[in-house]
């Protein structure tokens, strides 16, 4: 396959992809009466028309970086963490509970505190998960969708009950919610007049800790090489078994770490619906960025955008937020698909096969032709 | 190739045994040629097969047979060149065009469904059988004993293929080709999984149905080849270097052409002496998967310096024996005695650490990551040493170096260290499986079929290899289902039948009868 077929190739792909998510999303769109045109205008330019909206973008792809790095690091383990939701869920009960149990604390006390006890629930979570895996080979799918399960119900329990703010029972308008973290437990605004936070450091900065620990140390090379080959692991003297377990707390602690960072970045309080779904959005971001934090970063972004998208059609266009939901769901599908369509020589070796046979280039056998399979394909429009 | 579907056979062709559609008089390729990117993998090849003919196409790994055969059975296209059916030109443009003109290909990985029985799998790619939601399985029965009484393949349609040996479903692949219609097989190294009895079981068959098919035969075996193949063609970086009757060359002769040069076959000249045993088994008990005593009291010592083969027909505890000793099997009673200490029941870190190497049997999954490059497996044992990590970080120049050196002097053919390994062929990925176990310096080394499937040139340098290891004083347990490279590499050769070993020969009176009733039970 010569570069400038694949280059035409990619270019095919790509452009069947996009025309085949805006004709669906055009016929949803056209169905409910708005334009489908706006309805993208705004989707993809909205949120990158003023400094507000376009660091709302980067609020959002914070949860979703920290979220992805952790599912990483257990899907390059071999174990499929689906309970990120949950994790989620239970870093921001312990973060916010201990953020309100010691409020005289100095903040450089207190933020770390309250950070490090939602990243250590989550991991305990999560690693619930792995013990049972690797102990009694109970499937981490099944057990983590169920743990998510347990945590809702523990979360909406403890805001209703518990941990619910005094005031609002006061007042008598009972919000779920906690109290307001003490300003100590905050992270700090890096623009000012938006709700950005120092978080997005720290995301990146993990991002960059994430890829040194899995192809720099012996810890990541453990773990790899048990998710990428838990046989020859084994033969090897690797402890699997234990490999599973690690990864786990890892991907728990990064979800229970988004919970905590979106309270102390974001809320500033425990409420409901906290977690906008990062927690699932954040495998398919993962994936996205194909299991990797140079990748899983810009993938965040890009759902950042879409995510925001979203919120301004709602507003502007008149398209429920919902059905923006729809069209990203089909727009990711198309890049998805597409994606296989370029790595795969199959897939590209019968398309090198169509193209030869509609163009009618010169049949490849005849004299002449027959060395170069290049020039073959030279001579393609 | 792994992932071929199983081609529909087109109803028109109705895949009929008896050879209602044209019969294949001839098959010619000419001026075949395929590229993949940075390699040309076919280069103006041109073959001719004739009706009651088998043609044997040999050569190296990566010789680029599979391709060729792909492109045949229209897996691939070739980029240049023509395929001539009795005269005529035609084009594979899927599997399912090959089959409808009569040619079919037998896999090395066979691909047999093994949860349906015998007349199902058959029944998958026969789409004439199927009606609506509807599928004749009395006709499918029926075609399967109509084709396996006519070419004497003996197969029970009812059976399970998962209950059948691997003997067994090469028969079923055969049956199934035929069913769908092949008249000219395509058989890739069908004998790589096979006992020596199914071996020569098989080749007695083929040879019969040669007398109304065509046959092309892949295989590395080239004493097989002389045995069933009349001509032979000789694949080396993609180019015909050599066409001709098989009858007029020596095997040795065959080999020379096959890999540019001349094979010396490696021998063990029972020189040096053997020391102390280093690896004792006793009264060793194990059980199997299937939780049935898979070693039942077996004994072994193995002499440091000394190779002790290991032969018997394979699913008598050999497996079990290996997994053992690598701590990967609760001991159930017995003893294991490493170079003075007690393992069984150790953990395979423990035993590694100890100084034992393994070449394992699944090289593919037990001998390397396939995901991982070649120089990151090369150090799966000791990249936590302190010579490939300081405190928790990796010292990736000191792996790149130590790559770099087992590449060279193993001889690892690969694009660089930075290669995915299990894209490698089979004999590189064998070099890296070696170097690695080599490179430890191992007091003892467990070899697990360490040829199997592997090309002549990367056996003899395999074989080199294990006898140097033995001259600088390890013991070494080769496990081989192969009697003559037991013969030719072994000082002693153990016989184990049934989970207990039947006798210990000296390799110099080990005769292939004497083995052969050992490995059959036979003590008398």
């Amino acid at each position: 396959m010569s570069r400038r077929f694949r280059f035409l190739y990619v270019g095919m792909v790509s452009a069947v992809a996009a025309l085949a998510a805006t004709a669906v999303a055009s016929l949803v769109l056209t169905a409910i009466g708005a334009s489908p045109w706006a309805t993208y205008v705004t989707i993809f330019t909205g949120p990158l028309a003023d400094v507000f909206t376009a660091s709302e973008i980067l609020v959002r792809a914070v949860p979703l970086t920290l979220v992805a790095l952790g599912i990483a690091m257990s899907f390059r383990s071999g174990i499929l963490n689906i309970g990120a939701e949950g994790q989620m869920l239970v870093g921001i009960l312990a973060s916010t509970a201990v953020a309100l149990a010691l409020p005289g604390l100095p903040k450089l006390l207190l933020l770390p505190l309250s950070l490090a006890a939602g990243a250590a629930a989550g991991a305990l979570w999560g690693g619930i998960a792995g013990v049972l895996r690797a102990r009694l080979e109970v499937n981490e799918i099944l057990s983590t969708v169920m743990l998510n399960y347990v945590a809702a119900q523990l979360y909406t329990f403890l805001l209703r009950g518990p941990m619910i703010d005094p005031d609002e029972l006061m007042t008598g308008s009972g919000t779920p919610q906690s109290m307001r973290l003490p300003r100590s437990a905050w992270l700090d605004r890096l623009v000012p007049g938006t709700r950005l936070h120092t978080g997005l450091l720290l995301a990146l900065g993990l991002a960059f800790v994430v890829w040194v620990l899995l192809w720099r140390t012996t810890l990541g090379y453990r773990l790899r090489a048990a998710g990428a080959g838990s046989k020859a692991a084994r033969y090897a003297g690797v402890r699997v078994e234990r490999s599973l377990v690690v990864a786990m707390l890892f991907a728990g602690g990064f979800a229970g770490l988004a919970g905590a960072v979106e309270v102390a970045g974001v809320h500033h309080r425990a409420i409901e619906a906290i977690s906008s779904g990062y927690g699932f959005a954040g495998i398919v971001v993962a994936l996205f960025g194909g299991l990797h934090p140079a990748g899983i970063v810009p993938a965040a972004a890009f759902f950042g955008l879409m995510l925001v998208g979203a919120d301004m059609t709602q507003r502007s266009a008149g398209v429920p937020a919902n059905m923006v939901l729809v069209l990203e769901g089909v727009i990711i599908l198309a890049i998805v698909s597409a994606r296989m369509y370029v790595n795969n020589p199959y897939a590209q070796e019968r398309a090198a096969r169509f193209l030869r046979r509609i163009f009618r280039s010169p049949p490849v056998r005849t004299a002449g032709a027959t060395d170069d399979p290049e020039t073959a394909e030279e001579t393609q429009p | 190739m792994t992932s071929a579907p199983v081609p529909p056979a087109p109803a028109a062709v109705g895949a009929r045994p008896d050879g209602s559609a044209e019969p294949i008089r001839e098959l010619e390729l000419d001026g075949i040629t395929k590229r993949f990117p940075g390699v040309l993998a076919c280069d103006r090849v041109s073959l001719k097969v004739r009706r009651g003919e088998a043609l044997a196409l040999v050569g190296e790994n990566g010789a680029g047979k599979s391709t060729l055969m792909n492109i045949l059975a229209g897996l691939y296209q070739p980029d240049a060149g023509r395929i001539l059916l009795n005269g005529e030109e035609v084009e594979f443009r899927t599997p399912a065009d090959a089959y409808a003109r009569g040619i079919g290909m037998v896999h090395q990985n066979f691909m047999l469904v093994p949860n349906m029985s015998v007349a199902e799998n058959v029944a998958l790619g026969l789409r004439s059988l199927h009606r609506g939601l509807r599928l004749d399985m009395k006709e499918a029965r029926r075609r399967v004993l109509e084709v396996s009484e006519h070419h004497q393949l003996a197969v029970n349609p009812d059976v399970h293929v998962r209950q059948l040996s691997v003997g067994e479903q090469q028969r079923v692949e055969l049956v199934k080709t035929l069913c769908l219609g092949a008249r000219l097989l395509i058989l890739d190294e069908p004998t790589s999984a096979l006992t020596p009895q199914e071996t020569d079981d098989l080749l007695e068959r083929l040879q019969r149905m040669t007398e109304e098919l065509s046959i092309i035969f892949i295989s590395h075996k080239l004493n097989e080849v002389k045995t069933l193949s009349k001509r032979i063609a000789i694949l080396r970086h993609g180019a015909v270097v050599f066409s001709g009757d098989t009858a007029s060359h020596s095997t040795a002769e065959l080999a020379t052409l096959m890999i540019g040069r001349e094979v010396t076959q490696a021998r063990n000249d029972g020189g040096g002496a053997a020391g102390e045993p280093i690896l004792t088994v006793n009264g060793l008990r194990v059980r199997g998967d299937r939780g049935h005593l898979a070693l039942d009291g077996l004994d072994l010592d193995v002499r440091a310096g000394e190779i002790l083969g290991l032969a018997g027909v394979s699913g008598n505890g050999q497996r079990e024996l290996a997994d053992v000793l690598a701590g990967l099997r609760p001991v159930e009673a017995g003893t294991i005695r490493f170079d003075g200490e007690e393992l069984a029941g150790s953990s395979p870190r423990r035993i590694i650490e100890r100084g034992m190497g393994y070449i394992p049997e699944d090289r593919h999954h037990e001998g390397i990551v396939p995901a991982f490059s070649v120089k990151e497996n090369l150090v799966l044992k000791d990249f936590a040493t302190a010579r490939f990590s300081s405190g928790a970080f990796l010292r990736l120049s000191a792996i790149d170096r130590n790559a770099t050196e087992l590449r060279e002097r193993f001889d690892i053919r690969c694009a660089s260290t930075g290669a995915a390994t299990g894209a490698l062929s089979g004999g590189n990925i064998q070099k890296v499986i070696l170097a690695r176990e080599l490179a430890r310096a191992p007091k003892a080394l467990v070899a697990v079929y360490p040829t199997r499937g592997v090309d002549v040139g990367a056996a003899e340098f395999i074989h080199g290899q294990l006898l140097a290891l033995r001259s600088q004083g390890a013991g070494i347990l080769l496990v081989s289902e192969e009697l003559e490279e037991l013969v030719n590499l072994s000082d002693r050769i153990a016989v184990i039948y049934r989970g207990r070993i039947l006798g210990v020969l000296p390799s110099r009176d080990a005769t292939r009868e004497r083995l052969g009733l050992l490995m059959a039970g036979v003590t008398a």
